[in-house]
């Protein structure tokens, strides 16, 4: 197994990548729920990067990042969804380039 | 040579099915695409050596966290007139400035990648060692994790208690 | 009776304030009643309190309180009569109530009738403190008061543009004469330590010998401050300017009182003066200069009122030459007499204007004569005095000077001659003056003839000038006294005899046609030289280009203030930096987002360049 590893810059190559469709994401949807779900494939692709680090040292750190990652994204989930709530109730809509009170 | 070439299965499946996610008009399919992108991308940690963590990431992410996500999609109700105006939202002159900004992104972290060598994986990576560590030198980490999940448990609550009362 | 001395200032001071006060619900006959009683009865009280000194000649000393009392400098409220104060109380009081009475029928249409009278008392009260005082600075308030008066008539018709800028020009070419006046107080203060007047000149001849430098210094600052007051050279510009206020106002402020506050001061303090020959001389010099520079000017113009103001410059200039050479009471009997015709003629034309719809200019009168006989004969009296025939007032008092001038030790004999030059030009201008309005042919009809309240006051004025060269001045205590002997008996012919010659030439000129102007008048240069006098020898103009057009220039310069386009331009820069950073404030969350993205990329390209290595 240690023969037929998987080279660490493809795992890093595959997580830039998901960061950078779910980047992509953030910056185009204007629906508010589809900037949740970029977010969440950011923090995961994020995630990813940690593992494959871990698991190059051969360390459990990694993991625990994920675990941290994972209990951070799940609050944000948590209070966006609220917030979701929030703004289609306010707004009555989702679209978030409508909710701009804070112009300077 | 298997994992191998399992690895870059999931990896191709995980990028497509998220390509796929974020392009999408409906939320619901989306919402399914994304799941398809966890589970490959847990099949990778299962690959390169943390089962444990490919475990949570299917019960946690794939599992808690977007059947919220389908909770929230089902009580707004967006129909059919949202699909339209997301689809119309999603104009190449909207999405090529993005587009050109990620791109380049990408090309400098490529750039950071080509200068790293070695294998991702030597060995598996147990549960026990995990929990050892995260019981051990991190637990100051996980005491801050689940204040972070209280103040996030309290927030959502709070947020979420108002708008009901509102509409109801 | 000494206590009386305070109610003289303070009567027309109460009514002016009741004037300032109740004045617009007052009906005019209250009012007339309340500013002419009340400088009536200050005339009365001062005609008391002459009889007493006369009874008993003695300076009278009261403090009425303690003005100021700063570290070693007390200033009170105190008054000083003697013989010098008397004179000048009594053409204050006197002459400014035939001047209030006089105003009572010419003022009579004007609906700032109160207002008038307010200032006009308040005026008589700054100058009866002026006279009054005891001491300096005492006598600097009124003569800061009489300025301030003086403006307020000066420009008692405001609504005309030019009568404001005549009564700014009146005021500030005073202060310059008056910031000198202060400055030699300060010096006076310092060197001495008192400004009490009395004492003053007792320490400055106990502290000072005769031609010390100190003295003249402090007696050229005075005399700048007299000169600024009493319309002397280089100060004078103000004087022809002033006349845009009402007529009474010019025969009581601009030629009977207040510009003579300037000869007050110097012979109140002239035993200062006598410290400083070199102070004398250029009082001489700057009278004598004066005297024949507005006599020339006088000669050319034609607008009634300005002929009589440079007249004053001109007559004012004969007193400044009598301080000069130290006949004193010459120059004050000579105050005393012009006041009188002075009044007389600034009255006559008064009335001239009052019946001819303000008409000014004396070739658009003529044949006056028999229309109106009572301002012809205040005229021709006036005239008489004015250019000094015999036998009237002004003949006394100008004869006096001129003799004594030729005594004087330097140059007496050339203020001598330029005097009688003075005095020839002076029967020249005032003839032509008659002349041209009361013969001839009639060329606007005079709508009426005067009242009485116009008609007394320029009777009694007629009176005066023609027996005011009678009266014994008790000024013998006051100053030293003048050399007793005579100079020869031709220069007395001589000094007599130039102003009939004067009166010869105008008659001939513009009366009887028989002498004919020399054709150079009306060659170009006689143009331009006619031109060149009928302005005043140029001073305004030079004033003008030399300082108040430089000021201007300044003022435009700094009105844009150049300073604080330094400051503005910061904040403008501010400003736009502001709406820039606030546009990136759109609300919009991807464009924040992208923003930061792009950051990102920026960051990590720098930091590729900056060390490759690290990464």
């Amino acid at each position: 197994m240690q023969e037929l590893a998987v080279p660490l810059n493809h795992v890093l190559l595959v997580s830039s990548l998901l960061f950078c469709i779910g980047m992509l994401g953030l910056m185009m949807r204007r629906n508010i729920i589809f900037i949740l779900m970029s977010l969440e494939v950011m923090l995961n692709a994020s995630a990813l990067a940690f593992i494959a680090a871990g698991a190059h040292w051969g360390q459990p750190d990694g993991q625990i990042m994920f675990m941290l990652i994972l209990s951070v994204a799940a609050a944000e989930v948590a209070v966006g969804l609220g917030l979701v709530l929030q703004v289609q109730r306010r707004f009555k809509t989702l679209d978030m380039d409508n909710a701009n009170r804070m112009r300077g | 040579m298997l994992e191998v070439t399992l690895f870059y299965l999931a990896s191709a499946v995980a990028l497509v099915a998220t390509i796929l996610a974020m392009t999408r008009a409906n939320a619901i399919h989306a919402l399914i695409y994304l799941i398809v992108s966890l589970l490959a991308v847990a099949v990778i940690f299962f690959i390169i050596g943390a089962p444990f963590a490919a475990a949570l990431e299917i019960v946690i992410y794939a599992g808690a966290i977007m059947v919220l996500f389908v909770f929230v999609i089902m009580m707004l109700n967006l129909g059919e007139e949202g699909d339209a105006r997301e689809r119309q939202w999603l104009q190449p002159r909207i999405w090529s400035g993005p587009a050109a900004l990620s791109l380049v992104l990408l090309g400098e972290l490529l750039y950071l990648m080509s200068t790293i060598t070695g294998p991702a994986s030597i060995g598996v990576v147990s549960a026990k060692t995990v929990g050892m560590a995260l019981f051990g030198p991190y637990v100051l980490a996980v005491e801050l994790a689940s204040m972070l999940l209280l103040a996030g448990l309290v927030g959502s609550y709070h947020l979420g208690r108002r708008a009901l009362e509102r509409e109801g | 009776m000494s206590n009386a001395i305070g109610l003289v200032p303070l009567l027309p001071l109460l009514s002016s304030l009741l004037l300032m006060i109740f004045g617009a619900r007052m009906t005019r006959p209250m009012i007339t009643l309340l500013g002419v009683g009340s400088v009536g009865a200050a005339a009365l009280a001062t005609a008391a309190l002459a009889m007493e000194f006369m009874a008993n000649p003695q300076p009278i000393e009261i403090t009425l309180w303690t003005w100021m009392k700063v570290a070693n400098l007390t200033s009170g409220v105190a008054f000083y009569v003697d013989g010098l104060t008397l004179v000048m109380m009594s053409v204050i009081t006197g002459v400014g109530f035939l001047i209030h009475l006089f105003s009572s029928e010419f003022m009579h249409q004007d609906a700032s009738y109160a207002r008038y009278f307010a200032y006009l008392n308040m005026f008589v009260c700054a100058m009866l403190v002026l006279v009054l005082a005891d001491n300096l600075l005492l006598l600097y308030l009124g003569w800061e008061g009489v300025g301030v008066c003086s403006y307020l008539l000066v420009g008692f018709w405001y609504t005309d543009r030019a009568n404001g800028r005549a009564a700014r020009k009146a005021f500030i070419v005073t202060r310059i004469g008056d910031t000198a006046m202060a400055l030699g107080l300060l010096l006076l203060f310092t060197e001495l330590g008192t400004l009490d007047i009395q004492s003053m000149v007792g320490a400055a001849n106990a502290k000072w010998q005769v031609g010390d430098s100190l003295p003249t210094l402090a007696c050229l600052l005075l005399l700048a401050g007299a000169a600024g007051k009493s319309a002397q050279l280089p100060l004078h510009t103000w004087l022809p300017d002033a006349m845009a206020g009402p007529t009474p106002v010019s025969a009581l402020i601009h030629a009977a009182t207040m510009v003579t506050a300037g000869v007050y001061l110097i012979a109140r303090t002239h035993g200062l003066f006598l410290l400083s020959p070199t102070a004398m001389t250029t009082v001489a010099i700057v009278g004598i200069a004066t005297s024949l520079l507005a006599a020339v000017t006088a000669l050319m113009q034609s607008d009634i009122k300005r002929i009589l103001a440079y007249s004053t410059i001109s007559q004012i200039g004969y007193m400044f030459l009598a301080l000069g050479v130290g006949a004193w009471t010459a120059g004050i009997f000579h105050l005393m007499t012009h006041a009188f015709f002075k009044a007389l003629l600034f009255l006559g034309s008064g009335a001239i204007i009052h019946c001819l719809h303000h008409e000014h200019n004396i070739f658009k009168m003529g044949g006056l004569r028999s229309r109106m006989p009572v301002t012809f004969w205040s005229f021709m009296i006036g005239s008489a005095a004015l250019a000094a025939l015999p036998m009237t007032s002004g003949f006394f008092s100008k004869d006096q000077i001129l003799l004594q001038a030729y005594q004087q030790a330097s140059i007496g004999p050339w203020l001598w001659l330029a005097g009688l030059l003075g005095a020839l030009l002076t029967a020249v201008y005032s003839f032509r003056l008659v002349f041209i309005v009361f013969f001839g042919n009639a060329k606007t009809e005079p709508d009426r003839e005067i009242g009485w309240a116009m008609a007394i006051p320029l009777t009694i004025l007629c009176a005066l000038s023609m027996v005011g060269g009678y009266f014994a001045l008790p000024l013998a205590q006051v100053f030293p006294t003048a050399s007793a002997d005579h100079p020869a008996h031709w220069v007395e012919i001589v000094s007599i005899g130039v102003p009939l010659v004067g009166l010869a030439i105008a008659y001939g000129l513009y009366l009887g046609r028989q002498l004919s102007a020399p054709s150079w008048t009306t060659g170009v240069t006689g143009q331009a030289l006619r031109e060149f006098w009928f302005s005043g020898w140029g001073i305004d103009r030079l004033y003008d280009g030399l300082l108040v057009r430089p000021y201007d220039r300044l003022a435009a310069l700094f009105s844009s203030e150049p300073v604080d386009r330094f400051y503005s331009a910061i904040v403008d820069v501010n400003q736009t930096l502001h709406q820039w950073l606030s546009s990136t404030q759109s609300g919009r969350m991807r464009w924040y987002i992208a923003s930061m993205v792009f950051g990102l990329i920026a960051l990590l390209g720098i930091a590729f360049n900056i060390a490759p290595g690290a990464l």
